[in-house]
Order: structure tokens, then C-alpha cells, then sequence
């Protein structure tokens, strides 16, 4: 039910400007996006979508920056573990 | 999947694991609660319990819409259904809820016309279809689908629509936390937050939790590295003696939340004085209902529904579960007279609710299964030329 | 009306009443001890599960079709009672039997598929397909088959000259021939345009005896090829969900497929096609069929991405998605690869992996090691998520 699901915009439709054409992993569906009224909204921008509504725009800046801190994260530990095997190797 | 696959990639996991771990003080348990139903589901379906240490625990709370509606109003939608010339339409995951005759699947089977839709601007497009036809909308879900309602039914206004309604369910998050922490048997370090309910509501509803009871606070997305994420931020929030309201789905929920779909909200739905809430009782500005101004696209005023209120067997402890009081397995009806098929109470009545979870994907021993996997040797098959 | 007074939330309408299928749920497991131990209450639920079927329901719902749960309890409470022999208990694919020498392979099934015309195919080919799978995963070599169909006053002819022509040419692609049939008409209102049940005799010349209860801990789960593409086709072609996707039902006759694989590999256990229920069923099956458990890696089993995209939008396993021309196989270990092999050098099985493995405990149970590295189990299918499949 907290179902959301990330997509692609393709074209905001001309006849029906509360709607956009988005793209999950190559399914298309007209999604509402009412909701996201006074955002500016374009091809190319990725939603999330709720029961055929785009709740929010997804901010990819925000996006890179969590990925970055794992990523960071990720670095941290894999030098930990090398560091560890290292250090068991010279013991060893 | 962009946004999707690189928050479940398994070695981010295994670096947060690991600080996790280092946070933990010798000799401290730490117990946090989890309130969305997608969180629960996401914790078990990916099995993320295996990255957090033992003295980490993760508790569901009552953040399953589903779960939440109590058998009478199930009841109440099925005497909807029933009455001539009604078409009823649902999300899935409310076809197999049974109230206290049936679920809406042994409705169908004795007659009914209740459809399962993805959207209520689907059930619309039923209305339009079928002129001669009611339909009406079993509305459920908190502010995260409340929006959505609005909307439909603001469309349904526009279109002049005549044949449409709908039953509202739509329950409010702030109460049901409030219910948490105001339970006396209850023990929490803090709180991984409601995802998808922020984007509407925004961060700032829960300040009140970090300030008043000195529970942080993490709004957190839905894939598992966010969780994982989220449960981090909180140990770091302890071990540096803070209490706040942080945001984990930045990349999705916005501070202040979303303007328009709480403007939308507010002018097609009023607070009901109270509402019952299955497993928790009677919670005060709880639930939402539609406004006077609405009330041709109110199946309550339209139809009569019986309103005959249904209690749980005495056997069901979901009211202890829910609060994280007890675990699924500690409940004496647990996997026997309660079970998947035959849900006693609102933790098994969806795939979302705890013991539904825990039943579905968690129910095995996990030192058993652990060896199991580990030693599994699967040579990724190379990818077909 | 309800909800509308000043009344306090502790001084609710005074009427209540009792769920009494809920009342006597309780008072069957009565009595039952209050466990402590998580294990003790994991045993207790295992006991539970393996009590005799019985069907609670007093009308047939959506569920009973669904190829999980309810299916299953069905079969075994009305159908395996009424009917009870040990070839029936068997509830393969299709069944064994042996007359005058010769070893025969029948089978049957019945298609009821909403829309009738679907990218990539219609009910006929489902109809012949299905059936000619039926035999082929027992080891045999489909045939003769029989074509029943039950039309509704109404139907066009020209839909039903369109989906017989495509049972022609799929009966010619499997290499077997209708020999005979029967027709019945319903009135306007009693039947979906067209049903159709087909029932299949085909010959067992090899010395193999493929079933679920063969399958040895140790030994690899493949699957021949992506999964979930019938069903997600049929979901989207009924229009109800507004959603556009470039894919089309994976439905096709694998007899040459099953028999480059037995050809190929001496150690195959058993071969079941994954129709209604997905994979998921087909690996509960075994585990408990076998008593072994089934250990999955979610990160080998093979999808296009346009089915995991529908999947995501909608909220569905594709495990648990119908498919009508993939089979799951258990070969023995040393043979995985060359069973691989076989597969992929055919152009149904281009896309065939392997999946998982057997292992002896804990028995009865489908174990998914998920692409994020914890494990959950994979339990049969509850409720109906995707009705009308097939």
C-alpha cells in the first residue's frame, strides 16, 4: 500500500496537461501529476508514482548525495577489510 | 532500475552492518520502531534482518492501512456492494481482508460486482463506462493515498459526475504514533520514520516525538539500503546524545512536504471526532471523512451502512503486537487458528502486517537457514551470448 | 451516520457482534499450549500445515483458481477423496499409466483466459501448448490430443476460425494432431465467449521416471529461460491498467526442448512447466514433495526488464507470475552445466539458467537468498493476485 515506485517522464501530454506519459524499466503509463502542480516538470525528470499519481519529483541532487555517503561508506569498509588482510598477512 | 537498484546493492549493506555494529555499547539493546507497512514489508521481503546485529531490534508498528480497518467496516463496504446496481471497486490487497461474514472475494462469489483497480481514477473510468451503474471507491491508506482520493474526486466534480462515490477509510499517521508512545508497556530507542506519508505531511509533524519524548527520528525510503541507513543515523543520533527529526529520503520527501496535496485534502475531507482503529481502539481525529460540500460523493450518506461493529476474537493480541509489545511468534494464536488464510486479526490480514511478514518470508529458523544459504554455491550462470 | 456525532472515542454505538468463522477458528486449536520457544512455535505451525485438507469455504472463490493455496486444498479435499488412486496421488504434470506394454503419458487441462486475443498469441495456442507441456515433463513424447470447447451464444464465428487456425499450426510446430473434440454452446451470458479443454496422450519411450519425490539434496534447480512474461502480458492486454509494454506471452510447446535435455543429460530429476502460480509454486512443490528444502539465488533467476518494471509498478512477485512455455528442471549436480548447455543451445532455452540448489534442510521449505544478501523464505501463493491467467 506505501507502494511507490520510481519513473522516467517521457512527454507531458499536450490535450491533457495533468497527465505525463512516465517510463518504469520500459513499462509506460499515463500518470497524474496534479499533484505536483507549480513544479516545473520535464522530460527527463524522474516522479514517484502512487496508485497513477506522481507524489513528488524525485531530486537527484539529494539522490547523488545519499549515494555518495554509501558509496563513501562502501569505500571506508572495503579499505578496512584490505587493511585487515593486510595486517593478518604480516602476521601470518 | 534507476533509484531502485542502487539502494539494495549488497555491499553498502555489508559496510553499514559493520557501523552499526560499532555503535553498539557492550550490554545495550536497542529496540526501534518501524510504523510503515511498506517498511515491514521491505525488512522481510529482502531479508534485512541479517545485517543487523542481535542487540539491533526492529519492531512493526500500525502503519498498514489495510490492517487497521476493523471487520465491521469491511462489512459496511460489502452492504454496499450489495445493494442494487453497485459496483465496487478496491485496491488487491483489500479483496482478501474477511470481516465478519466474507472477504470481498467470497462477496463476488455469492454475487457481488467488487473489482480490483490500481488507481481510483480507474474506478472513474468504470463510473463513465457504466452510467446506469453506482460506483463507488473503497478508499483506504493514509496521507500518502488521501491525496489521491481528493483529487479523483475533484475530477469527478469536474467531469459532473453522478454515479460515482466513495467509502472513506483514510486514517491519519500523527494519532496512531501518538497511541505508541503514549502506551505504557512500551520501550523504544527511536523511531525509523513514515517514507511515503512525509512526502505529503512533510518532516516537521514529527518533531514533537525528538522533542517531547526524546525519540529521534529518521524518515526513511523503502529500499533496503535505506532502512539500513535510516537504523544508522539513528545509533549515530544516540551515541551522540541527540534527539532530532532527520530525513534519510531526501531524494523523495521534501521538508515541508507537498502544498497542493494538502490543499486538495483539506478541501474535500474533515477530521472524523474519532475512528476505530482494528487492534488499537478508539483514536480521537484519527481518520478522515468527506466534507458537507461533498456529500453526493459520500457512499456513508448515500447508502445505509449497517455500521455493526465486529470484535476481534478474545484469543487476538494484534493490539500487543502492533505496539511492539510482543513479537509475532509470542502470540498464542500465532500460525495456528491465525494464519494467512485464516487472519484473526489485523497483523495477518495483509501482506504488510507484521505477523503477515513474518509468517510469509521471516517464518524459519534462522540458524538453519543461514547455513542453508551460505554454503549454497551458485555459479552465477554466465550471461547467454 | 456514523462518525458524525460529538460522542467521546470511549463511549462508542453500543451494538457489536462476532466474526464466527474467526470464533471457531480459535476453537479448533483450543487447548493448543502456549509456546516460548520460536522454534517450538515454527514446529507447531509445520504440524499445523500438514493436518488432512478441508475446504472451509462454503462457495468457490477466485482463490480456488489461482494454482496456490486454496487450489491445492481443494485438490486434495474434493478431488483426491472422491477419486483416490495412487496415479492421482501422484499429481504430476500428467499422469503415468501403463497399458498392454506400453508406457502412456495423459493429461489434461482447461483454459479460461480473459482476453482471448493477447501479443503473442490467443487461447488456442494455449490450449494446445499446454497440454502437449503437460506430457513432455513427464518424459514423453506428446501424441494425440483432444480439443473440447464450451462457446457462448454470440461469439463470433470469425474469432473462433482465428483461434482454431492457431491451434492448427501450433498442434503442427508440436508435431502432434487433434484426432478428436466436441463442441457445446452456452447461452449469450453463460460463458465467456469460448472456453476450451484439451486432454493429451502422448508415449513414453525412455527409460526415465521423472517426478518432484526424486529430487536428491545436492543436485541444481535451472529454470529454462526468463519468467513472468504471460502473465504480465495478459494483466496489461486486459486494458484495465493503462499500461503500455513492448512484450509478448512466452506461450510455446517444449516437447524438442525437454527432449535436447534428456537427450543431453542422463541425471535429470524432474521437469514441471510454471503455469498459474509461477515458479514459486512449482519449487513448493518439490520441497515438499521431496522433503528437501529449495535454496534460490533472486539474483540468478532471469526477467526481462520490462516484466520487472510491471511487477514493480503493480506490487506483484513475478515468482509467483504465470508463465506457458518455461519449465523448472532439477538435474543432478555434476550434470548442471551440461544441462545448462543443452538448453541454451536450443532457441526456447536461449535464456535458461541455473537457480538454486537442493539441500536437506530444513525440509519443505523454498529459501530465497535475496540480491541484497539476507534470506527470506518463499511460501505458496495466498489469494489470487492475477486471476484469469491462463
Amino acid at each position: 500500500m506505501c507502494l511507490g515506485i520510481p519513473g522516467e517522464v517521457i512527454e507531458i501530454l499536450t490535450d491533457r496537461p495533468d497527465l505525463a506519459k512516465v517510463d518504469v524499466c520500459g513499462v509506460k503509463r499515463n500518470i497524474n501529476i496534479g499533484l505536483l502542480e507549480g513544479e516545473e516538470l520535464n522530460a527527463g525528470d524522474w516522479v514517484l508514482i502512487h496508485v497513477g499519481f506522481a507524489m513528488s519529483k524525485i531530486d537527484e541532487r539529494e539522490a547523488a548525495s545519499a549515494l555518495e555517503f554509501l558509496e563513501g561508506i562502501g569505500q571506508a569498509y572495503a579499505e578496512e577489510l584490505a587493511a585487515l588482510a593486510d595486517s593478518e598477512a604480516h602476521r601470518g | 532500475m534507476r533509484f531502485v537498484d542502487e539502494f539494495r546493492d549488497a555491499d553498502k549493506a555489508l559496510a553499514l552492518s559493520a557501523k552499526i555494529s560499532e555503535l553498539c555499547e557492550p550490554g545495550r539493546h536497542y529496540k526501534f520502531m518501524e510504523v510503515c507497512g511498506g517498511h515491514t514489508h521491505t525488512i522481510y521481503k529482502h531479508g534485512l534482518e541479517d545485517y543487523l546485529p542481535d542487540s539491533v531490534q526492529l519492531v512493526h508498528g500500525p502503519g498498514c492501512p489495510v490492517c487497521v480497518i476493523p471487520m465491521g467496516r469491511v462489512d459496511d463496504a460489502i452492504a454496499i456492494a450489495e445493494e442494487p446496481d453497485v459496483i465496487m471497486t478496491s485496491f488487491g490487497d483489500m479483496m482478501r481482508v474477511p470481516g465478519g461474514r466474507g472477504s470481498f472475494f467470497d462477496s463476488n462469489a455469492a454475487g457481488a460486482d467488487i473489482r480490483m483497480v490500481y488507481s481510483p481514477l480507474d474506478a472513474l473510468k468504470i463510473a463513465q463506462a457504466n452510467p446506469a451503474k453506482r460506483v463507488v471507491f473503497m478508499a483506504i491508506g493514509f496521507e500518502t493515498t488521501a491525496p489521491s482520493t481528493a483529487m479523483t474526486v475533484l475530477r469527478a466534480e469536474a467531469m459532473g459526475l453522478e454515479n460515482f462515490s466513495l467509502f472513506c477509510n483514510h486514517v491519519t499517521i500523527i494519532p496512531a504514533i501518538k497511541a505508541i508512545l503514549d502506551s505504557p508497556d512500551l520501550r523504544l530507542d527511536g523511531f525509523v520514520g513514515p517514507g511515503h506519508v512525509s512526502t505529503v505531511i512533510g518532516c516537521r509533524p514529527y518533531e514533537f516525538i525528538a522533542r517531547d519524548h526524546g525519540k529521534p527520528l529518521v524518515c526513511a525510503g523503502f529500499e533496503p539500503l535505506d532502512i539500513l541507513q535510516s537504523v544508522y543515523m539513528l545509533m549515530l543520533q544516540l551515541h551522540e546524545g541527540r534527539s532530532e527529526v532527520e530525513n534519510q529520503y531526501s531524494r523523495v520527501v521534501p521538508w515541508d512536504g507537498n502544498p497542493k496535496a494538502l490543499e486538495v485534502i483539506a478541501r474535500t475531507m474533515q477530521l472524523r471526532p474519532y475512528f476505530e482503529w482494528r487492534g488499537l481502539g478508539f483514536i480521537s481525529h484519527s481518520a478522515l471523512q468527506m466534507r458537507p460540500e461533498y456529500a453526493r460523493f459520500d457512499a456513508e450518506r448515500i447508502f445505509d451502512v449497517p455500521g455493526v461493529r465486529v470484535a476481534d476474537p478474545k484469543a487476538c493480541q494484534c493490539g500487543e503486537v502492533l505496539k511492539g509489545v510482543l513479537k509475532p511468534w509470542e502470540c498464542k494464536v500465532f500460525g495456528t487458528a491465525c494464519t494467512p488464510e485464516t487472519p484473526i486479526g489485523t497483523c495477518m490480514v495483509s501482506s504488510e502486517g507484521a505477523c503477515a511478514a513474518y509468517y510469509n518470508f521471516g517464518r524459519f529458523s534462522r540458524e538453519r537457514v543461514k547455513s542453508a544459504t551460505r554454503t549454497v554455491d551458485i555459479e552465477l550462470s554466465p550471461a547467454p551470448s | 451516520m456514523r462518525g458524525d456525532t460529538a460522542e467521546s472515542p470511549t463511549a462508542p454505538a453500543a451494538e457489536q457482534s462476532r466474526a464466527n468463522w474467526a470464533e471457531d477458528a480459535v476453537a479448533e486449536h483450543a487447548g493448543a499450549e502456549h509456546l516460548t520457544r520460536e522454534e517450538l512455535v515454527l514446529e507447531r505451525i509445520e504440524r499445523a500445515r500438514r493436518r488432512k485438507a478441508r475446504v472451509k469455504e462454503p462457495r468457490i472463490t477466485m482463490s480456488h483458481g489461482a494454482g496456490g493455496k486454496a487450489s491445492r486444498t481443494l485438490t486434495e479435499a474434493i478431488f483426491l477423496d472422491a477419486f483416490s488412486n495412487p496415479v492421482l496421488e501422484e499429481l504430476e504434470d500428467a499422469a503415468s499409466l501403463t497399458v498392454g506394454g506400453a508406457q502412456l503419458a495423459f493429461s489434461t487441462d482447461s483454459f479460461v483466459v480473459s482476453p482471448l486475443f493477447f501479443p503473442g498469441g490467443n487461447i488456442g495456442d494455449l490450449a494446445i501448448n499446454g497440454t502437449v507441456n503437460d506430457l513432455a515433463m513427464t518424459g514423453a513424447r506428446p501424441l494425440f490430443l483432444s480439443a473440447g470447447f464450451i462457446l457462448e451464444e454470440g461469439f463470433p464465428v470469425e474469432d473462433l476460425r482465428r483461434i482454431v487456425a492457431s491451434m492448427a499450426a501450433a498442434a503442427a510446430a508440436a508435431g502432434v494432431t487433434v484426432v478428436t473434440g466436441d463442441t457445446k454452446v452456452v447461452q449469450r451470458g453463460k460463458g465467456d465467449g469460448c472456453y476450451i479443454n484439451t486432454a493429451g496422450v502422448g508415449v513414453l519411450e525412455r527409460e526415465v521416471s521423472l517426478r518432484a519425490s526424486g529430487v536428491r539434496p545436492g543436485d541444481a534447480v535451472l529454470v529454462s529461460g526468463p519468467i513472468g512474461e504471460h502473465g504480465v502480458t495478459i494483466l496489461l492486454a486486459r486494458g484495465e491498467l493503462d499500461i503500455e509494454a513492448d512484450l509478448d506471452s512466452d506461450t510455446a510447446p517444449l516437447n524438442e526442448l525437454a527432449a535436447v535435455l534428456l537427450d543431453a543429460v542422463p541425471g535429470v530429476r524432474m521437469m514441471r512447466d510454471a503455469t498459474r502460480g509461477g515458479v514459486a509454486t512449482i519449487l513448493n512443490e518439490i520441497a515438499v514433495a521431496a522433503q528437501v528444502s529449495v535454496v534460490v539465488d533472486e539474483s540468478a533467476v532471469p526477467m526481462l526488464p520490462v516484466v520487472t518494471g510491471a511487477c514493480e509498478l503493480l506490487g506483484i512477485d513475478p515468482l509467483y507470475v504465470a508463465c506457458e512455455g518455461r519449465f523448472v528442471t532439477v538435474v543432478d549436480s555434476e550434470q548442471a552445466e551440461a544441462a545448462l548447455a543443452a538448453l541454451r543451445g536450443h532457441p526456447l532455452g536461449a535464456g535458461a539458467a541455473i537457480i538454486g540448489r537442493i539441500k536437506d534442510d530444513p525440509p519443505g521449505l523454498v529459501l530465497l537468498k535475496t540480491s541484497f544478501g539476507g534470506t527470506r523464505i518463499v511460501d505458496l501463493l495466498v489469494g489470487d493476485p492475477l486471476p484469469r491467467i491462463c
